[in-house]
């Protein structure tokens, strides 16, 4: 089944068209990467599922993208709900400046209307479960996110979307910052939650797209040149550009 | 002939250190003197009692009390709207000329003679509003001198909070209004605090916008509304200083040292309040 599907979708930054003509579709409970050159478009498609993207002024977007069956480019669509339900990891990982606890629950205190204390904390210890830092961490939930390392911040900030409920990962070059060991057990975390969870990541390693994906779409210049399975991909590049790609012949 | 990085370096050091040394000499002397001259007149008396004898005996009680009521005013007035405008400006405006010329303007206004916001405080709250001479058209008048640097200092706090946290917040499902409420605002506090405290310092200390709204020459009993006149410390030490004659000198200094303290006081508790922020919040 498709959680995202994107039809003819086409995005402008003012009079630079970013997107042209994307169709894709992001299957449910799998690992989707997005590989391509710099500035092909990669972080640009991505935004658009959560339409992050609105926050940029002079963005054009025409076609349609479907989570779950809503276009979400209908202008009725809630936004709250949307955000909900398509959560981002961002490139660096960044924790509020509040504790671990608070971090977590920021999402259920914006949502929520009057959760009890004894729920937040069970929310609070799923999350942190879900990303194995719950007993690293379980001792010093008041304490300031801030004073984690790179890679235990970026799992903080996936448990601040799993406690949000988000069925939908989307995740801009989530390892960057991370040093390689740190990235691994990241990956095997990205293995673990597509039981439950899709995930579309981007980034700019090859081998980990072939590493931790299930599928994988190659981008340039704003156009989707190839969208297959990761093991074909990377083995039988169907397009000249791809295979040129991915032998290292691009920058 | 060759230049000795070394000896340009200690040349350039002395250079620093007078400059340094001409702000922090004169600042400790005044200090040094006021201290000096003016603990003496110090005493339970002189802080609890009415001025007695034209002035010339006696205490500064009503002045302390009427400063006190001035500066609170002034601030109950310019913090929430000072800061709804910086929130305004830094997060909802877009940038465009126009607003640039209006962030321009604020920062222009906050140098404009205190003289200047006097005249316009008597026009608008004693003339037109018809607040006659009072403790409300005093502290409006002192509250509009300081909402420049207000807004100012606010909204420099405010925009220094990341952009991310910004973004993540959104993100997550969050308006604009929670993200400002709940993450912006938060981060923005100890900026916001020293504003308010610079906002603090002027407005007690100023003489020049009280002079026509609200101050009174002699005044030995308290305001009991804010539609009464109060005596203010700036302009009591003007009076006693230029208008009344043979007044002892420690009685000056005396009350010179109690505007300094008053002063030095809110700033302390905001350097503190400040400080606890500081240690908690950090990225
Ligand atoms: N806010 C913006 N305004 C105008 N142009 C933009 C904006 N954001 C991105 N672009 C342009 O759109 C194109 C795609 O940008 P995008 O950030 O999606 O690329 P990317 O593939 O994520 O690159 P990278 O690998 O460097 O992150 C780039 O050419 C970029 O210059
Ligand atoms: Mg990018």
């Amino acid at each position: 089944m498709e959680k995202i599907i994107t039809k003819n979708l086409n995005l402008w930054y003012g009079d630079f068209q970013a997107l042209k003509n994307v169709n894709s579709g992001f299957k449910a409970n799998k690992i989707t990467a997005i590989i391509g050159p710099s500035g092909c478009g990669k972080s640009t498609l991505l935004r658009v599922f959560n339409r992050m993207n609105d926050l940029i002024e002079g963005v054009k977007m025409n076609g349609e993208i479907l989570v779950e069956g809503e276009n979400i480019l209908n202008p009725d669509i809630d936004l709250v709900n949307l955000r909900k339900k398509v959560g981002m990891v961002f490139q660096r990982p960044n924790p509020f400046p509040l504790s671990i606890y608070e971090n977590i629950v920021f999402g259920e205190k914006i949502h929520g209307d009057n959760i009890k204390k004894d729920k937040l904390y069970d929310i609070v210890e799923e999350s942190l479960k879900s990303v194995l830092l719950w007993d690293e961490l379980k001792d010093r939930l008041n304490k300031s996110a801030m004073k984690l390392s790179l890679e235990q911040k970026q799992r903080l900030c996936i448990a601040r979307l799993i406690a949000v409920k988000s069925d939908i990962l989307l995740m801009d070059e989530p390892c960057s910052a991370l040093d390689p060991q740190s990235t691994a057990r990241i990956e095997e975390l990205m293995r673990e939650l597509k039981n439950n969870y899709t995930i579309i990541i981007v980034t700019h390693n090859m081998q980990q797209a072939a590493r931790v994906s299930d599928n994988t779409g190659f981008m340039l210049f704003g156009e989707l040149v190839e969208f297959r399975d990761t093991h074909e991909i990377f083995t039988a590049p169907s397009d000249k550009r791809t295979e040129d790609y991915i032998t290292g012949r691009y920058g | 002939m060759k230049r000795n990085p070394h000896r340009t370096q200690n040349i350039a050091f002395f250079f620093l250190l007078v400059a340094m040394l001409l702000i922090v000499v004169p600042v400790s002397l005044i200090v040094v003197i006021i201290i000096q001259k003016g603990l003496p007149a110090i005493n339970w008396q002189f802080l609890s009692d009415v001025p007695r004898q034209g002035m010339r005996a006696g205490g500064i009680f009503p002045a302390i009390v009427g400063t006190i009521y001035l500066v609170t005013g002034a601030i109950i007035f310019a913090l929430p709207i000072g800061l709804l405008a910086a929130i305004y400006l830094s997060e909802y405006s877009k940038d465009n000329p126009l607003n640039r010329i209006i962030k321009l303007a604020i920062v222009n206004l906050a140098g404009v003679p205190s003289v200047v916001y006097g005249l316009f405080g008597l026009a608008l709250f004693v003339v037109f509003f018809k607040f006659g001479a009072s403790i409300l058209s005093g502290s409006l008048t002192l509250g509009i001198m300081i909402l420049p640097i207000i807004i100012t200092t606010s909204r420099e706090a405010l925009e220094s909070v990341p952009q991310s946290f910004r973004e993540v917040s959104l993100s997550l499902g969050a308006s604009k209004w929670q993200t400002i409420r709940h993450i912006v605002l938060p981060n923005a506090i100890p900026g916001i605090l020293t504003g308010t405290i610079l906002g603090l310092g002027r407005a007690a200390g100023e003489t020049a916008p009280i002079l026509f709204t609200v101050a009174a020459f002699y005044l030995p009993q308290l305001p009991k509304s804010i539609f009464d006149q109060a005596m203010a410390l700036p302009y009591h030490l003007y009076v006693i200083s230029t208008q009344v004659p043979n007044v002892d000198e420690k009685i000056r200094y005396g009350t010179a040292f109690v505007l300094l303290a008053l002063v030095l006081f809110m700033n302390l508790v905001a350097i503190i309040i400040r400080y606890k922020f500081r240690k908690k919040k950090k990225w």
